[in-house]
């Protein structure tokens, strides 16, 4: 019998379907080791983690010789109640969306306690003791308030910390972390995850880390399995795999990791974007009787933005970056302050002349499944962005839009399919077709690559810096994903709590950063570089 | 949370100004008065005028209106010009009598349709869950009153198993009033009973993708546990909203219900109300159906933060 997981001819399979989601995939963790599934969206990783738990989504299952060895018990033999006894006692697993794994109708306490009560012995006070203690090692403030609390009354970080808390309650052997920190922002992922090392280590505890990212793999594992389209294509030590990669799909990862371009020279032409003074807040929730007031996001910016540039905003969740860059292009009104594009007060204008200023800008948005309207092909998007410029038959609009998709990498045939046809890449280089169709002269992209794999997000960042380089745009980059940033801008502003602390050219803010939150941020910043 | 009942029961306010001047207009002008009603094809032509002027129809109406609202801020919602009774205690009488059915319809189909969708829902698919929306979409599409006949000459005329028509006060003789009370309630139940269903099984099927269920189970919960302690609150909330408005809509058509069985409830008032042209009735019952909404939504609203804390703020 042997200690850890041993995962062996593991091949799950629609029923009834010739489709490999998973093949033959194999590896090993002992006790207390980490080992990382990596791999993009569709390698089969999560459903391979899901599988160990027996939490197959409906009509997946894994053939008959495949064997999850836990403990020397092999899991596919399992019957339901076994496989209860195991989940959660001896086998926790953390979500991604910390967001919605958990119940928004169920007070914190409940949840925390609920696998407690199933597991152990303990009585009701007992548990309530565990349960604050954990939530004070997870660095929750005044874990007394935490328990009678709603989910929804937390952050997204805070969440995660809880989820934590609430699988590490039980001090199981083995922890699978499905991209736990995906969705949460650098400064906060980086606490999750060292969180996480930390109570695992000190219990014991293996862990299956599941991710996309190779730079924070490279951190914190020991072990690497590399997956593509259901296949383990390499494996071994981190180190050794990320240093030298053997195989063909994990040179391409590991070269998909950010990597500073070459700077390119600054210029010292007239702004084309200026704020002044630029302060923006939200109205309060106002009664009948209670006068409307402001709570103000975005504090006194001053930003000015050069034709053909790309500058880039970073900062936190919540620190305003996005509203900044909403208010810029004219979806959000400014408190004060002003926004002049080639000198021009635009808030002084009618509304007539702001819309032929709004016509020069385009956006770019994160979520690229959102963005784009489900019920327009490919084609009659792009030709739409186009309504405006004068003299253009039909005919034109549309050998426009092809020369377009072809420009942006997007086989013209795709013209009459529906966004929900194309996968995310693809997606999103419909988007910024869309935006630069029309050749403005200022593009505002607003984490245009979070919501896409690593290799797929480098295609997209070189993309936007080629077009800006045959078309001349400036571009206003806003994003937490300093990575993604250090590929992309000339110049960096950094953004905390709606203030602009620190605006620099790349180089300097990368390599000789002043303002301790900058510094910060680049800590955090898992870079394999630094590795 | 008292404020939030105050504010609620005060922008009820305009609504029910508008509802009252509504039907007060449209009252007037529907063809027809109740003088000439009242006296039969054979009265003189004096005759009429005089009951028009003792009714107070002569006056303009907004003098009309205004001393009919005035009436009703202070409580008095005027007299039955048919009837002869008093507007409001008749109102309350046959409404106790709607309401019973009425009631006693939704509690059932809820106890019976939620639990079925839910089921569905967890058997998603299977030969049982599309029974159910088979069933469900049938019930769905038969009109009331058809459903109605169509039980009342089964049970009532083939098999005589329960009274056709009559209807029998509960404090008079309880067995008797529930024997008589069957059809009706068993008719609403069934036509009603369709969209609980489907809502409950969609919101069911919705909840049940998410992660926290994939959480819940991942901490070793059962499956019993994993569908009523997690799943079955957050799905639950759509459902009540439409259980608010079913119920709201049964009380405002009822009267077909009511018709078919012959029972004495607000619905036949007010159609009889209607008929007769008697406009204070008519008033009185609309303005008393729309206060009711009023109160149904509120209550609705009112335990909705029981089901999702997230609605609370």
């Amino acid at each position: 019998m042997q200690d850890g997981l041993i995962v062996r001819n593991l091949t799950i399979r629609p029923d009834r379907s010739p489709l490999t989601l998973v093949d033959d995939l194999e590896f090993a963790i002992p006790p207390g080791q980490f080992t990382a599934l990596v791999g993009e969206s569709g390698s089969g990783k999560t459903l391979a983690a899901r599988s160990i738990l027996g939490l197959l989504p409906q009509g997946l299952s894994p053939t008959p010789d495949s064997r999850i060895l836990f403990d020397g018990e092999d899991l596919t033999r399992a019957s339901a109640p076994q496989m209860r006894a195991i989940r959660g006692a001896r086998i926790g697993m953390i979500f991604q969306e910390p967001m919605v794994s958990l119940n928004p109708s169920m007070r914190i306490g409940q949840q925390l306690a609920e696998a407690m009560r199933l597991h152990t012995t303990l009585s009701t006070r007992q548990i309530r003791a565990e349960c604050l203690a954990m939530l004070d090692r997870v660095q929750i403030r005044d874990p007394e308030r935490c328990l009678s609390a709603w989910p929804h009354e937390f952050s997204g970080g805070m969440r995660q910390r809880i989820m934590i808390a609430s699988v590490m309650l039980l001090k199981p052997r083995l922890l699978i972390a499905d991209e736990p920190t995906t969705a949460l922002d650098t400064l906060v992922s980086r606490d999750v995850l060292d969180l996480m090392v930390d109570l695992t280590r000190t219990s014991g505890t293996s862990v299956l880390l599941i991710s996309h990212d190779l730079g924070m793999v490279a951190r914190y594992v020991d072990d690497v399995v590399v997956m593509e389209k259901g296949r383990a294509v390499e494996s071994g030590r981190a180190r050794d795999v990320l240093r030298a990669p053997q195989n063909a799909y994990t040179r391409k990862l590991v070269a998909a990791l950010p990597r500073r371009g070459p700077a390119r020279p600054p210029t010292d032409a007239a702004p084309l974007v200026e704020t002044r003074g630029l302060s923006i807040g939200y109205p309060e929730k106002a009664g009948p009787l209670r006068p409307k007031r402001f709570r103000r996001v975005v504090h006194d910016v001053d930003l000015a933005i050069r034709p053909g540039e790309t500058l880039a905003l970073v900062g936190a969740s919540g620190s305003g970056k996005t509203t900044l860059g909403r208010t810029i292009i004219g979806l959000e009104r400014p408190e004060t302050g002003s926004i002049r594009i080639r000198g021009q007060d635009i808030g002084d204008q009618g509304t007539a002349s702001r819309c032929r200023a709004r016509r020069d800008m385009q956006m770019i948005f994160q979520d690229p499944y959102s963005s784009l309207d489900p019920r327009q092909r490919v084609g009659p998007l792009l030709v739409e962005a186009l309504r405006h410029l004068p003299g253009l038959s039909d005919g034109d609009r549309r050998a426009r839009a092809r020369d377009c998709c072809v420009e942006v990498g997007l086989d013209p045939a795709l013209m009459t399919r529906f966004p929900h046809q194309l996968s995310g890449g693809q997606r999103q280089r419909v988007a910024i077709a869309r935006a630069v169709i029309a050749r403005p002269a200022f593009v505002v992209a607003d984490e245009p690559v979070s919501a896409l794999d690593m290799t797929v997000q480098k295609q997209i960042l070189d993309l936007i810096r080629h077009l800006q380089d045959s078309h001349g745009f400036a571009c206003l980059f806003v994003s937490h994903d300093l990575g993604a940033v250090e590929q992309v801008a000339d110049r960096v502003a950094v953004m905390e709590a709606g203030r602009i602390v620190e605006l620099a050219p790349r180089d300097r803010i990368f390599d000789a950063p002043e303002h301790p939150y900058t510094k910060r941020l680049l800590e955090a910043s898992l870079r394999l570089n630094a590795a | 949370m008292l404020r939030f009942v105050l504010s609620r029961l005060f922008s009820a306010v305009p609504t029910l100004v508008l509802v009252a001047v509504t039907i007060f207009v449209l009252m007037r002008m529907v063809p027809g008065d109740p003088a000439t009603l009242m006296l039969g094809d054979l009265a003189e032509p004096d005759q009429v005028a005089a009951m028009r002027r003792s009714m107070g129809l002569d006056d303009p109406v907004w003098v009309q209106f205004l001393t009919w609202a005035g009436q009703i801020l202070r409580g008095d919602f005027g007299t039955s010009i048919v009837l002869g009774d008093p507007v409001l205690p008749l109102i309350l009488d046959r409404f106790s009598v709607s309401a019973t059915i009425v009631l006693a319809s939704v509690l059932l189909a809820v106890a019976i349709a939620v639990p079925l969708g839910i089921l569905a829902a967890w058997h998603q698919d299977s030969a049982g869950d599309l029974a159910v929306i088979g069933s469900s979409t049938l019930l769905l599409s038969i009109p009331s009153f058809w459903m109605g006949l169509m039980l009342l000459l089964v049970f009532g005329l083939e098999l005589g198993w329960l009274p056709i028509v009559g209807y029998v006060p509960f404090g008079q003789d309880a067995w008797a009033a529930a024997r008589a009370m069957i059809l009706p309630v068993v008719t609403i139940v069934l036509v009603e009973m369709g969209s609980i269903v489907r809502m409950a099984r969609a919101s069911m099927i919705e909840v049940s993708r998410l992660e926290y269920i994939t959480h819940a189970r991942a901490k070793g919960l059962s499956e019993r546990a994993v569908m009523w302690r997690h799943a079955f609150r957050n799905a639950f909330a759509p459902t009540w909203t439409l259980i608010g408005l079913v119920l709201g809509s049964l009380l405002a058509n009822i009267a077909v219900i009511e018709t078919v069985f012959t029972i004495p409830g607000l619905g036949r008032l007010m159609i009889d109300a209607i008929y007769g042209r008697d406009y204070p009735l008519v008033q009185g019952c609309l303005l008393f159906i729309a206060f009711l909404y009023v109160m149904v939504n509120l209550l609705v609203d009112l335990v909705y933060p029981l089901l999702d804390p997230r609605v609370a703020e």
